[in-house]
């Protein structure tokens, strides 16, 4: 096995990726862009076709807004309704420039702490943009009725989140993510009764169609009825989320998985920084054996509680016993300008060496207090109630513990991953035609993502990108002359046919679930919160063992013709473990530690990550080429021109 | 702990489908309900039968996909609370537990415990939405909202979709999750333009979708696991009846701009 754990050798033929990032300075990139941009007029939209596969935030803004413009879209989601998408999940809240506070807060601000907060591995002309978009985000959903916090003035009303130290955050209670997706879901269903959209619900994609280098169809798999079809289009556009189920345990959803992106980079598309995976500090904790998921206590928590552990190694009392005096306030010792509010790598790290050093809590000792009663002392009950209490309710349901009177339990947990598809500033992939969206995309967020930046992403990729970039790519391209029985798309679907007839077949021993356990637990151990060459090195031995271990003893039961719940996890697992791979290839490539990827041999004295900008200030881009462990690395170099190159520092 | 499970096992939507028993053996009552069935299938696999279908995804009684009947109760015993957040410690070390799907002709059984929910879908596409094409909003703050408008109109807002309401119902009515959109939307400025079109043509679809009428039960408000009240309804009722005294406008067409 020794033979593949090898470092792959950089093309030297391989070309630098360029981003296409226009050209001028950085407040005026987009806006001249969008000048230059090409336009299909109105009447000749509708001669095209765009795949939109997923309906969560980013691909449902993005089917609502293409259908409204006038292309004929087709959207696909493997829920049996386009409402499910796991961005419903999100909590906390979205960032907005607005500077509604009056505190000082800014395009520029919020573009600065972006960059700072991706730790100097994000692409600031990207960034930019995303921050200028923040503010036409905010007025696009309360246009749609978002119903997000006011105060009593009528005006809006809003809170802080990590990493900043300003209050920019707009929110509707603790369920910003569900209030923003109805918003875009009904934006869609609009466009549906109207006609321009056709959805397409249980329909799962299985690959990528790439005809002439392009882009042009895709094939799915009818979760209902197993039938496998092709749909083809003049572009296709992912907005399939993160691969943070890699993990097996992780806050993601439970069919959230990777196969999307995954079939799109067996087919030429390049994946970058696929290691930048963000582990959050605030989850409930692990408490069995069976635990099928983790659950996020939201960001925003932290701006009303402190996190402490007992100074004392292995102090058993219960907290309510350990004296003030005992207590070690962590995150207001070590970083006191942001104190509870540091940003998500930082806090999940300081977690980690707490517990490491044995004065962890709870079962395990595997957990932090997340600690409310000074803001409780300080503002009542009933303040923190209305601010927190779905949290608290959440909370109670799970552990069966009031955080009202003992203080929460916390640990980190796999989140969201920075990485995804390679894309331009267009958000097109390496594949003409091929634009990738949302967290399924690696764009805007660096090496860590600051809270509430993820759904602003989405947003401003789907309501305000695509809507010009797709019709630009679309403006240069004849619409049609593709339709389902050309050879390629025939050829794909049979590969498709083949793959889910050989996980029917092997009838082996082992469920899919146990497989994804053993693999969830080889990552979280060797390709988490910190990561050593070591460590990669043997996980890179053990993953192609149970990949090999899965194709000959994986048990799928029943057939392909109707729900098979099985069989649609065994596709994803397949994948998983494959992406499994490529992530510990680039997080053992890149010598260093930044944000989220915490490289042990790569750190200050006093613990934090040590980034190397002269051999790593570029994004890694992974082409396939056959072999799983053998891939071409590819580089976008990363230069910095308004945000200067430091050490990030949150003291 | 240990508990029997009654479980509806249905093949596919054509299929009769019946009751057929399991035993959960040691169990913990620190697992959720789904995680139990997850054990569950995880035996039934190993056995070689056909592990129990059922709707999940996000576990945090957020995404509203799960769902299903408990002894007759919808999401089970534990008021205001989704399937996936009911953790057995609500029940008692052999208890008896009867599983079937939500039962409404709306909601066709596809397999064992899950069901065809699109109806809601096409209800929202009648109307429950604000016309508000990317790119065309004025600044948020030029909108003023009262707080105490906005709240109410999260509290109907808060509707997962899941469809315990219309299982719960005796008349398989649609009228809580309606009147739930129909009030966030019609509680705010910005939804005012289309409000009496909107109540209209929503109530339509749903009498097209073959749900019962609503007779004031009270059962839906009761499962609600987002606990969104029968007031709501009452809601409904007025904006329906206002809008019946005003014009009818003609019906929205795929060709209008």
């Amino acid at each position: 096995m020794e033979t593949r754990v090898g470092l792959p050798a950089e093309d030297p033929a391989a070309s630098r990726l360029d981003a296409e990032i226009p050209p001028g300075p950085i407040e005026r990139k987009w806006e001249r862009h969008r000048f230059d941009m090409k336009l299909v007029s109105p009447a000749n939209r509708r001669r095209y076709t765009i795949l939109v596969v997923g309906s969560g935030l980013a691909g449902a803004a993005a089917a609502a807004s293409l259908g409204e413009m006038g292309y004929n879209v087709k959207c696909f989601s493997y829920h049996d309704s386009a409402r499910r998408a796991h961005s419903i999940a999100a909590q906390g809240g979205i960032n907005a420039a607005k500077n509604y506070r009056n505190d000082g807060d800014s395009v520029f601000r919020l573009f600065y702490d972006t960059v700072k907060g991706g730790d100097f591995r994000s692409r600031e002309g990207n960034v930019y943009r995303l921050a200028e978009l923040s503010l036409n985000i905010i007025d696009q959903c309360v246009a749609q009725g978002v119903p997000f916090a006011r105060e009593y003035g009528g005006l809006l009303d809003n809170r802080s989140f990590g990493g900043a130290q300003v209050s920019r955050t707009f929110y509707a209670r603790g369920q910003t993510g569900q209030q923003l997706l109805l918003g875009a879901y009904q934006a869609l269903q609009r466009q549906v009764g109207l006609g321009s959209v056709t959805l397409f619900i249980r329909t799962e994609m299985l690959d990528l169609v790439v005809i002439d280098g392009r882009a042009r169809g895709i094939v799915t798999r009818n979760l209902a009825t197993g039938a496998i079809e092709s749909h083809v289009g003049d572009a296709v556009v992912l907005a399939t989320g993160g691969y943070s189920n890699v993990f097996y345990l992780s806050t993601n959803a439970k069919a959230s998985n990777a196969t999307a992106i995954w079939r799109a980079h067996k087919r030429g598309a390049f994946f970058a920084n696929p290691c930048f995976t963000q582990i959050h500090p605030t989850c409930i904790p692990v408490s069995g054996e069976y635990q099928s998921k983790l659950t996020l206590m939201s960001e925003s928590l932290r701006n009303d509680g402190r996190v402490w552990v007992p100074k004392k190694i292995g102090d058993g009392r219960p907290p309510d016993q350990i004296p003030e005096s005992e207590r070690d306030y962590y995150l207001e010792r070590k970083y006191p300008s942001y104190g509870n509010l540091a940003p998500r790598d930082i806090a999940s790290h300081a977690a980690k060496d707490v517990c490491d050093e044995k004065r962890g809590v709870g079962p395990g000792g595997r957990g932090v207090y997340l600690d409310f009663a000074d803001a409780i002392r300080r503002l009542g009950e009933s303040v923190i109630r209305e601010k927190y209490g779905n949290l608290f309710d959440m909370y109670e349901r799970i552990t069966g513990e009031n955080a009202y009177r003992v203080p929460m339990r916390i640990y980190p947990a796999p989140h969201y991953t920075m990485g995804g598809l390679w894309v331009d500033y267009n958000l097109m992939a390496t594949i003409p035609g091929l634009f990738v969206a949302g967290e399924a995309n690696f764009s805007d967020h660096g090496a860590n993502r600051l809270g509430a930046s993820a759904l602003m992403q989405g947003l401003a990729d789907g309501y305000f990108i695509l809507p010009a970039t797709v019709g630009d790519y679309l403006a240069r391209t004849p619409p049609g002359g593709v339709d389902t029985g050309h050879p390629a798309v025939e050829a794909a679907e049979a590969e498709v046919a083949t793959r889910v007839a050989q996980l029917l077949g092997i009838r082996g021993m082992r469920t899919v679930d146990s497989f994804h356990r053993e693999l969830g637990q080889i990552m979280w151990d060797h390709c988490g919160m910190a990561r050593n060459e070591g460590g990669l090195r043997y996980a890179l031995g053990k993953i192609p063992e149970l990949r090999q271990e899965f194709r000959e003893n994986v048990r799928v039961l029943e057939r392909n013709e109707e729900l098979n719940q099985s069989l649609e996890k065994a596709g994803r697992v397949v994948d998983f473990l494959e992406l499994a791979e490529l992530m510990c290839i680039d997080a053992l490539h890149r010598a260093e530690s930044c944000g989220g990827h915490f490289r042990e041999e790569h750190q200050t004295p006093d613990g934090e990550a040590l980034r190397d900008d002269e051999r790593f200030a570029y994004v890694s881009a992974w082409e396939y080429t056959g072999t799983l462990a053998r891939p071409t690395l590819h580089k976008e170099p990363l230069a910095f021109e308004y945000v200067h190159l430091a050490q990030r520092s949150y003291r | 702990m240990n508990l029997t499970l009654r479980v509806w096992r249905q093949k596919n939507a054509h299929a009769r489908g019946r009751f057929v028993t399991y035993e959960a053996r040691n169990v913990s009552p620190d697992m959720s309900f789904l995680e139990m069935l997850d054990v569950v299938n995880e035996e039934l696999i190993g056995r070689e039968q056909e592990p129990i279908a059922f709707e999940h995804d996000c576990r945090e009684g957020i995404c509203g996909a799960c769902g299903f009947m408990i002894n007759g109760i919808a999401h089970g015993p534990k008021r205001g609370t989704t399937v996936c957040q009911l953790h057995l410690r609500t029940f008692r070390d052999g208890d008896h537990l009867t599983l079937e799907p939500w039962r409404a002709k709306a909601f066709p059984v596809i397999k064992d415990l899950v069901v065809d929910r699109g109806a809601f879908d096409r209800i929202i596409q009648a109307g429950g939405f604000i016309s508000a094409p990317a790119g065309a909003a004025p600044d948020a703050n030029a909108i003023l909202v009262p707080k105490e408008d906005v709240e109410l109109a999260f509290d109907a807002a808060a509707c997962i979709g899941c469809g315990a309401c219309v299982a719960a119902c005796p008349n398989a009515s649609a009228m809580l999750f309606t009147a739930a959109k129909v009030s966030h939307l019609g509680l705010l400025p910005q939804g005012q333009p289309e409000r009496n079109d909107r109540v209209r043509n929503m109530v339509a679809a749903m009498d097209r979708e073959m749900f019962g009428g609503c007779t004031n039960m009270g059962e839906c408000q009761a499962v609600c696991p987002k606990e969104i009240t029968i007031a709501f309804i009452a809601r409904l009722n007025h904006d329906l009846l206002a809008a019946s005294f005003k014009g009818r406008k003609p019906p929205r067409t795929a060709a209008s701009p």
